[in-house]
């Protein structure tokens, strides 16, 4: 009997294919919606993920104030670290394999008339070390160029294309603000970040340079550390936090006024946010679902008053209340599977293509697809039922008279 | 299945004791059905005729158990149905009874053999035998070949076929047969009352027909004559009195 009534649906709904579609289509771009969102939501975070074990777990990052969970919040008050604190972390901490001031800032970097704004990092060759980035052409820093804040720099990827297209630009020199810098190398290109940020549109300059010339004070406000391979980032950590508070004099029983954060610590930071917003956008796309069902009842409503003479037939041969109910009960259900199918395949094909164009990974998530499934045959259900409640209750002989 | 009776006539399918059937309340209040005694027994074939508004279709609708008469008893094969709920109602449609209508009502846009399926699918009849079933009874109506034809393309006289093949492919007790050629011409309306008559001859139906012309009840073995609500007449038709002498 079931069957026989899901085939009646089905050719009910066939009947009017286009009005049927066009009745699920709300469902369609809800259910669509849902699954790119969630699909996209957590594609980002595995690349999140991904990309902080590439960073490598035995990165720690340290900044003055107590940053809880955000970026940069309450470091005002605290006395920023120096290139002396960096050094003498590197002697004192024996499990640092090596550490790096890390400074930047947003300016014009100009190569005769071209122009291209991008981000300079005050870094050294221990940046490159920690965070595993290798020379494409040309070479790194060498000491004298790090001691002596000389001007000379290694581009990104992105800002060599967008300075000096496809030719060698090892010998020429960019101009940033007022200093003219000798390109000694280009970067290895690394591609977006996470969040969409293009790590490769960057220009590198030794820390002393940029502390001097474009910083103007010897403020050191990120330091990058590499810990031993094998030594664990945990302990590592809480023996950079002894030796800080010695070297910044913080007395038993104070607060520390820096922050040691490790790459798991920023990996479930970051997850956090993307997880938050992915939520969020799901929950709208969520409510165009329940618009999508309000549609259903809608057509329903209307198909129930078409089909009225049809249901005093039914009756009239005998079918009891509930059988007209399950009737337009599964239709409305058939018809919401459909739109959910419609909308997973839809929202699958989305996912993909936001995965290819954002390059993170494409891993739809079977629950998530069972879900929306699930979902679309509740509001089949839901707002089915008010319809059909109304076609079972139908009196046959004024069901028979209207026509 | 049919006992005789104590008299040696058929035993009574139908019987209506002091049924009455009021609509609206007060000043409003109609009373299409006062008070009415009838029994219809297995295998007669009954017209009911009166001026519109006599109640002969609520009558109809009474005996058709698709609706409940405010008094009095309706006895089915014995058994009184006349305070049965909707759903009781719908099963003793579904397993003794079987309507035709003046119009046909044929589910439009649904081949002929589907039509006269349906009854067999609220039955639970399972779908091969259901298929054949209705196939017979589209024989029995002369119409084996027109089973995937959709009502549209029928004539009139056809599609009233279909939907007698409809009524008989339960394998009902009673037909009730509500203006069946009120639609149809002359001509095909003496095909259908031929059809009718012949079905009851081979098959013992019971039959009850509303009909506003005489030509038609004239098919029937006994007239029942209605006026505002009671039954004014109740005697055998020429061919009821021959058959019966």
């Amino acid at each position: 009997m079931l069957g026989e009534t899901i085939r009646l649906a089905v050719r009910a709904i066939w009947r009017n294919a286009l009005r049927s579609f066009l009745t699920v289509l709300g469902v369609v771009i809800g259910v669509a919606a849902v699954i790119a969102m969630v699909t996209v939501g957590q594609g980002s975070s595995a690349q999140v993920t991904r990309d902080v074990e590439k960073l490598g777990t035995n990165v720690l990052m340290i900044r003055p104030g107590q940053v809880a969970m955000g970026p940069r919040s309450s470091s005002g008050t605290a006395r920023a670290f120096d290139l002396g604190d960096v050094e003498r972390l590197i002697r004192e901490v024996p499990v640092i394999e090596t550490a790096s001031a890390a400074e930047q800032s947003q300016m014009s970097a100009v190569s005769g008339n071209l122009n291209h704004r991008t981000t300079v990092l005050g870094a050294g060759n221990a940046y490159l070390d920690a965070t595993d980035w290798e020379i494409a052409l040309g070479r790194r820093f060498v000491t004298g160029e790090e001691r002596g804040g000389r001007a000379v720099c290694l581009l990104g990827e992105t800002v060599r294309q967008e300075l000096f297209g496809n030719t060698n630009p090892v010998g020429e020199a960019i101009r940033l603000k007022s200093i003219s810098c000798e390109v000694i190398g280009v970067l290895v290109a690394k591609g977006a970040s996470s969040f969409g940020s293009n790590q490769d549109d960057i220009v590198m300059i030794p820390v002393r340079t940029f502390q001097r010339r474009i910083a103007g004070s010897s403020n050191v406000n990120m330091i990058y550390v590499a810990v031993r391979d094998g030594a664990s980032s945990d302990l590592a950590k809480v023996e950079i936090e002894g030796v800080l508070r010695e070297m910044r004099r913080i007395g038993a029983g104070e607060e520390d006024d820096f922050t040691v954060m490790d790459m798991k610590q920023l990996a479930s930071m970051l997850t956090g946010i993307t997880n938050v917003l992915t939520g969020l956008l799901a929950a709208v796309a969520a409510v165009s679902l329940l618009v999508g069902g309000i549609g259903i009842m809608n057509i329903m409503l209307v198909s129930v008053t078409e089909r009225t003479h049809e249901i005093g037939i039914r009756l009239a041969v005998g079918a009891q209340a509930r059988q007209v109910l399950q009737q337009f009960l599964v239709e409305a259900i058939v018809l919401s599977l459909m739109g959910g199918l419609m909308g997973i395949a839809l929202g699958l094909g989305l996912a993909m293509l936001a995965a290819q164009i954002m390059t993170i990974p494409f891993t739809p998530d079977p629950m998530v697809v069972l879900g929306a499934f699930a979902f679309s045959a509740l509001v089949g259900v839901v707002f089915g039922y008010f319809p059909a409640r109304r076609a079972a209750q139908m009196d046959p002989i004024e069901a028979l008279r209207h026509q | 299945m049919q006992q005789q009776g104590p008299s040696g006539a058929p035993p009574a399918v139908i019987e209506l004791r002091g049924i009455t059937r009021v609509y609206g309340r007060g000043e409003a209040e109609v009373r299409a059905l006062d008070g009415i005694d009838l029994t219809i027994r297995a295998g007669e074939f009954v017209a009911i005729m009166g001026p519109s508004g006599s109640g002969k279709s609520t009558a109809m609708n009474v005996i058709g158990c698709l609706d409940s008469p405010t008094a009095g008893e309706y006895l089915f094969n014995g058994v009184d149905v006349a305070r049965l709920d909707k759903d009781q109602r719908a099963l003793i449609r579904r397993h003794y009874l079987g309507f035709v209508f003046q119009g046909y009502n044929l589910l439009p846009r649904t081949p002929a053999l589907e039509n006269v399926e349906l009854p067999l699918i609220y039955k639970g009849v399972g779908a091969a035998e259901r298929r054949a079933r209705a196939l017979a009874a589209l024989e029995q109506v002369g119409l084996a070949n027109r089973g995937h034809h959709d009502p549209s393309e029928l004539s009139g006289g056809q599609q009233q076929r279909v939907a007698i093949a409809r009524a008989l492919a339960g394998s009902p007790e009673v037909l009730l047969a509500d203006e069946p050629t009120g639609n149809l011409d002359t001509h095909r309306s003496a095909e259908i009352m031929e059809l009718l008559a012949r079905l009851r001859a081979e098959t013992g139906l019971t039959i009850v027909m509303v009909t506003h012309e005489e030509d038609m009840a004239a098919y029937a073995d006994r007239l029942i004559w209605m006026v505002d609500g009671r039954i004014a007449d109740d005697r055998p038709t020429q061919r009821g009195a021959r058959d019966a002498g």
